[in-house]
């Protein structure tokens, strides 16, 4: 019994800096992953009516994958990746109804009953690692680098898939982000949603929603914010440009993922980390700190 | 905006559609109004999420449908962790947008999206999206 990885359909094109700084501190961590020789998308959002199954089969089939390569565990990067398989999950060992519902219209599958555990990489490293042992192979410590730790919505709601045990008041990242050498920054907002996938349709509202976390972050006196979620990474990074517009005295704090820190920390080095892709002053950040060097901005 | 309430005009049928789509009754609710409090879109939504839930009390599905207070929601479940009566709001509001996309009202189009945004979303910005507000 091993663990399967499954890295959702955004890692593979627009978060490749969320997947390429994972792989490669899980590889000098020590940590065995398999990635699924097949997967779907497991359709990002939790369908929350009764009667729609349909949008469960996705997740579904994707669990079934790890089942059948004989795993035990599936590890994912992506928060909302995360959340919709572990409510998927957690409904084909609750519902017995549902559940014989969805084996029986998927019979060329193996029958599942939630036997694999979905598990977010921040988890996976508090188990397999743990936060002391973490601390002792940083090679680059963050020191003096204020991180605010983001949540957002999907790796602590609902309740019962939270990534952390107390979802009122996680302290995960907190502990991440301290094994790094970092300093982490607590502020009201680190659990406010960036708007989601409303940001396509109502930008105005989910566009004031991610200004009051960023706000919240910097007058804690953040510099950076670490995420785990791509569209959190687009609504609060890249959008953040419409707050740059809209007010000439915003100040920006840009936004990195927490494999991107762990790879740094761990001295993998620029390359892997690629910082090119992150949206505002990610990089420069970093090379004012001197955590990466500056001729890796070129 | 003026409701007016008399016994005649109370509708339990949209409750019971709620309930049957969702699970979550809506009579539970006390108009506290703390999932208004803690709503990522407060400043934008037409009407707080608890109007919503006592227009469907009363089957005002009318008023609902002027209202549309479903359409802002980003099915973060912040209210949900905060009801007092323990509503599951994000699933009220999936109820009501799914009672509209089940008549085949789609709330997004792919040509209402510049084609730099898509060139630049995430994927799962759009499938989630796409998921959520259409039919």
């Amino acid at each position: 019994m091993g663990t399967a990885y499954y890295p959702g359909c955004t890692l593979k094109t627009k978060a490749k800096n969320l997947e390429d700084a994972a792989l490669a501190a899980a590889a000098a961590l020590g940590l065995e992953m398999d990635e699924l020789e097949r997967w779907n998308c497991c359709g990002a959002v939790y369908s929350l009516a009764d009667d729609d199954l349909i949008h469960q089969i996705a997740p579904v089939r994707d669990l079934i994958r790890a089942k059948e390569a004989g795993h035990d565990t599936i590890v994912t990067l992506c928060s909302m990746c995360y959340n919709t398989l572990a409510r998927a999950n957690k409904m084909m060992r609750e519902d017995a109804e549902k559940r014989f519902t969805i084996n029986t219209f998927m019979d060329e599958e193996l029958d599942y009953e939630g036997e694999v555990e979905v598990m977010h990489f921040l988890t996976y490293l508090e188990q397999k690692v743990g936060w002391e042992a973490l601390a002792d192979k940083v090679t680059v410590p963050l020191t003096g680098l204020k991180v605010a730790p983001y949540y957002g919505c999907t790796l602590t709601r609902p309740y019962e898939v939270s990534i952390d045990e107390a979802p009122e008041n996680p302290t995960v990242m907190k502990g991440f982000l301290a094994a790094l050498g970092a300093d982490p920054v607590a502020y009201d907002d680190s659990m406010t949603c960036c708007g989601s996938y409303q940001m396509l349709t109502h930008t105005e509202a989910a566009l004031a929603s991610t200004s009051k976390v960023i706000a919240s972050a910097r007058g804690a006196g953040a510099e950076v914010l670490a995420l785990s979620c791509p569209l959190c990474e687009y609504n609060v990074g890249v959008r953040q440009r419409d707050l740059l517009k809209a007010d000439p005295d915003w100040s920006e704090v840009p936004t990195l993922y927490f494999t991107q820190l762990l790879a740094i920390a761990l001295g993998l080095g620029p390359e892997v980390c690629r910082t090119e892709l992150n949206a505002l002053a990610a990089r420069s950040l970093l090379q004012d700190k001197n955590l990466i060097p500056a001729a890796a901005a070129q | 905006m003026t409701i007016r309430i008399h016994k005649r005009s109370i509708n339990p049928h949209l409750a019971r559609k709620i309930r049957e789509i969702s699970g979550e009754n809506v009579n539970v609710c006390i108009q506290c109004g703390t999932c208004g409090g803690v709503c990522p879109m407060y400043a934008q939504v037409p009407a707080p999420p608890r109007v919503l839930v006592q227009l469907a009390q009363l089957g005002h599905e009318e008023a609902i449908e002027r209202l549309r207070t479903y359409d802002y929601c980003a099915s973060c479940h912040h209210c949900e962790t905060r009801c007092p009566r323990g509503l599951d709001m994000p699933r009220v509001m999936e109820a009501l947008r799914q009672l509209k996309l089940r008549e085949n009202e789609d709330m997004l189009s792919p040509e209402d999206i510049p084609a730099e945004d898509i060139d630049e979303m995430p994927q799962i910005a759009l499938v989630a999206a796409f998921r959520k507000l259409t039919a």
